[in-house]
Parts: structure tokens; C-alpha cells; sequence
């Protein structure tokens, strides 16, 4: 499994990009902001995206629009994770086609189990 | 200063800090932040706007924040670097974004972080925002988070 892992935070990359490691997931690009990881979504088939919400230049929520928007990555499944953890951003999120959603704090636990459950 | 406005903040920290950092931050009484104000040597601070405005801030001593960053990335840091104002910042972010459930109905907005490095620094806070100080302590030191905070006046 391809996975972009999308975060300004090169702290919450690393921590992903460890938790995925441990999960058997290895192959792990990565971007800083929305507008490379549309960027990066569009040259490159990944299966899954890991997305942060705040970030500058471009947002999270925006990237998905985006990357919906787009017919050949529309069906990128995508998840936020994200420190927006009022049940209207969450709404908001699904309503732009977020696939799963995840709050900061998060446990390896939960990421697993949002993982899992997409098999 | 409300206590609903302050609650969520050290709620949140504990949460935060027992999910990703690995301990259990133990609060002291919160105490309104006098002049002159506090010295630390590293600061995470978000900026609250939207129907609460003001700014929620953490501040550590060097040796917590080294120990903590070690912690919460999973890999021995020791000296203030790129790291450490990267996860400085993003452990304000993610108390900042967990406080905000509490807050749902003031619909606040939440700043992009910013780091403050700089050793006895002292962060200013608006005169006409009242501004509490919760210290907690951890197995990785003491550290502080400092709410800034106040209806807007819209609301």
C-alpha cells in the first residue's frame, strides 16, 4: 500500500511515518502542505492519503476538494487527521468526501484500527 | 476569567500529554499571570480567534522541553533544534484543537503555531485579556500553559 502522509509538521510526519512503519506499511511519501500533496496526488497513484487539516498555503479540507475535484484522483481514499475535532468540522469533512477521520491526540491504536478498516 | 473558557485547556493538555507524550501531567492551581511575567526558555503559542479571542501558550524550560520532544517523537533529542520547535509547535496545536471541542459553541478559530526559542524569554499577553497560568508537572519537568482568553465582543 502507497500512502501520502500530509502534515506541515515534520514532527507529526515522523511519528506517522514510524507508526506506519511498525503497521508493515513502508512505502510512505510525504508532503507539507495542501498544495503538494495535490500536487504529488496527481502524478503519483497512491492508495491512501493522510491529511492534515491546518496548514498554510493551502489547507487540508481544500486539498480534498481538490483531489475530489479532479476525476482521476476523486476516489483516492483520504483520511484527515486532524487537531479539528468539533463533530461540525467532522461533518464538514465527510460532507467534501473524507473517507475516515481521525482526532489529534491519536494512539498507534487508533490509526491502526482506521487502517483495518479500509480492507 | 470563566472557568468553562480555561477548563478545556487543561483538559486538553492532559489528554494530549498522556496520548503522545507518554505521562501523566499532574495540574497545579491555576493562577492569574502577573507582571513581570514569567521566564521560559521555550514557548508553543496559538492564536484563538472567531467568538473567543486571546491565545493559549506552553512554555517549558529547556531540560522538559528536551525530554518531552524525546518523548513524544520517539528519538533522544538533546539541544534545541529544528525538532524541537517543530513539536513544540505542534503540541500546541493539538492542545489548541482538543480544547476546541469544548468550546464548539464560540466556533473559535485557531492560529497556525508559532515557537518562541530564547532562554528566561517572557511571552506578552494583551493588557485586556485576562490571562491564567495552569503549571503542571510530569515525569519530564514542570512546564506551564498560559490561556489567554475572552468573548468576543460580537458574541
Amino acid at each position: 500500500m502507497k500512502i501520502l502522509l500530509v502534515d506541515d509538521s515534520s514532527t507529526m510526519r515522523r511519528i506517522q511515518k514510524n507508526t506506519l512503519s511498525a503497521l508493515g506499511f513502508t512505502e510512505v511519501d510525504e508532503a507539507e502542505d495542501g498544495q503538494d500533496a495535490v500536487a504529488k496526488v496527481s502524478k503519483t497513484h497512491y492508495d491512501l492519503v493522510l491529511m492534515d487539516w491546518n496548514m498554510p498555503n493551502m489547507t487540508g479540507i481544500e486539498a480534498l476538494k481538490a483531489i475530489r475535484a479532479n476525476p482521476e484522483t476523486a476516489k483516492v481514499p483520504v483520511i484527515m487527521v486532524t487537531s479539528e475535532s468539533e463533530k461540525t468540522r467532522i461533518l464538514e469533512a465527510i460532507q467534501s468526501g473524507a473517507t475516515n477521520y481521525i482526532v489529534k491526540p491519536f494512539t498507534p491504536d487508533v490509526l491502526k484500527e482506521k487502517l483495518d478498516a479500509m480492507k | 476569567m470563566r472557568a468553562e473558557l480555561i477548563n478545556p485547556f487543561l483538559k486538553a493538555t492532559m489528554s494530549t500529554f498522556q496520548t503522545m507524550v507518554n505521562t501523566n501531567p499532574t495540574p497545579s492551581a491555576p493562577f492569574v499571570k502577573a507582571e513581570p511575567s514569567l521566564a521560559h526558555d521555550v514557548s508553543g503559542i496559538i492564536g484563538l480567534s472567531g467568538g473567543a479571542k486571546g491565545a493559549v501558550i506552553i512554555s517549558f524550560p529547556t531540560k522538559t522541553a528536551l525530554a518531552t520532544v524525546s518523548s513524544f517523537i520517539g528519538l533522544n533529542v538533546t539541544q534545541i533544534d529544528a525538532d524541537v520547535t517543530d513539536a513544540v509547535g505542534e503540541l500546541a496545536n493539538i492542545i489548541a484543537g482538543a480544547a476546541k471541542a469544548d468550546l464548539a459553541g464560540l466556533n473559535v478559530t485557531i492560529s497556525l503555531p508559532s515557537v518562541v526559542i530564547g532562554s528566561n524569554h517572557k511571552v506578552t499577553t494583551p493588557k485586556d485579556i485576562p490571562s491564567i497560568v495552569i503549571p503542571f508537572t510530569c515525569t519530564h519537568g514542570d512546564f506551564v500553559v498560559e490561556v489567554c482568553i475572552a468573548l468576543s465582543e460580537a458574541k
